[in-house]
């Protein structure tokens, strides 16, 4: 059976560099270090390319290294920077709640139909920094459940936290990225248009 | 009765995790009388939607120009891997 087409090494950059990046920085939120992980997962890929089977494409297979080279990074800055007491307990002068537990002033309403949301270009820039406003392990997270899709049980394991604890972690990772789109993205358009 | 703020765990809760039914029947008869409570879960469903959506479109090769490597750091990484 013939192989699918498979390039020379030399010639990866041109064809998979921006492709790599693009997948490394909507989940790194940093140029530099996706850049860094690009470069590596190049390196992995000649170092091994015995394992590249041909079942896939080049392109899926440099993708599959990258994911890990991605994990690796969310693990290590997950043992440099491990989870504080404070990120497992409520913050109460940034709860939106009052002290019997009801919203002390509730979501605004995002109006209109934002479904074409994903097109936007700079929806997608406000959502890279309101992610990066969180600490890293909450970014991280949300980044492996949301954008990856990733079950909690693998999350838990790059994370290195108890599911319990995980779900603490995503609950304020998306209190708090909402309550960031908001302030930045939707209430700027609400009175862009009113 | 549950309030608001454990309302809003258990909508986060259960996007990664099936309730059991107590509290499953609980959140669903809070939300049909908070206002807040059900714009909340709809916000943060929109956002995972538009976020799938988002890395879906990203990866398809070739597809928007959005981000790119520069050419600086294409050269570095050629070079590199020239001589690792």
């Amino acid at each position: 059976m013939a192989k699918p087409a498979n390039h020379d090494p030399s010639e990866w950059v041109d064809r998979y560099g921006d492709y790599l990046f693009r997948y490394a920085i909507l989940r790194l939120r940093d140029r530099s270090t996706a850049e860094d992980l690009v470069q590596e997962t190049f390196l992995a890929g000649i170092k091994d390319r015995r394992s590249f089977s041909g079942n896939s494409s080049e392109s899926t297979w440099l993708v599959g290294i990258l994911k890990h080279k991605i994990a690796d990074h969310f693990r290590r800055q997950a043992r440099e920077a491990p989870l504080e007491d404070g990120d497992l307990r409520d913050q109460p002068d940034s709860s939106p709640f009052d002290g019997s537990g009801s919203w002390a002033s509730g979501p605004t309403d995002w109006g209109g139909n934002p479904a074409d949301l994903y097109r936007e270009k700079k929806f997608l820039d406000q959502l890279t920094k309101c992610l990066s406003g969180l600490s890293p392990n909450h970014a991280n997270a949300f980044t492996l459940r949301e954008i990856e899709g990733a079950d909690t049980g693998e999350i838990c394991k790059v994370l290195n936290v108890t599911e319990t604890n995980l779900w603490v972690i995503l609950h304020r990772a998306r209190m708090l990225l909402r309550r960031c789109l908001e302030a930045t993205w939707f209430e700027r358009s609400a009175k862009k248009g009113s | 009765m549950l309030s608001c703020k454990n309302v809003t765990q258990l909508i986060s809760e259960s996007m990664d995790t099936s309730l059991p039914i107590g509290k499953r029947i609980g959140v669903r008869v809070h939300l049909l009388m908070c206002k807040f409570c059900s714009r909340y879960e709809r916000q943060l469903l929109l956002i995972r939607e538009t976020v799938r959506r988002i890395a879906a479109t990203e990866e398809k090769p070739g597809e928007p120009p959005g981000e790119t490597l520069s050419e600086e750091a294409k050269e570095r990484i050629r070079k590199f891997l020239r001589n690792p």
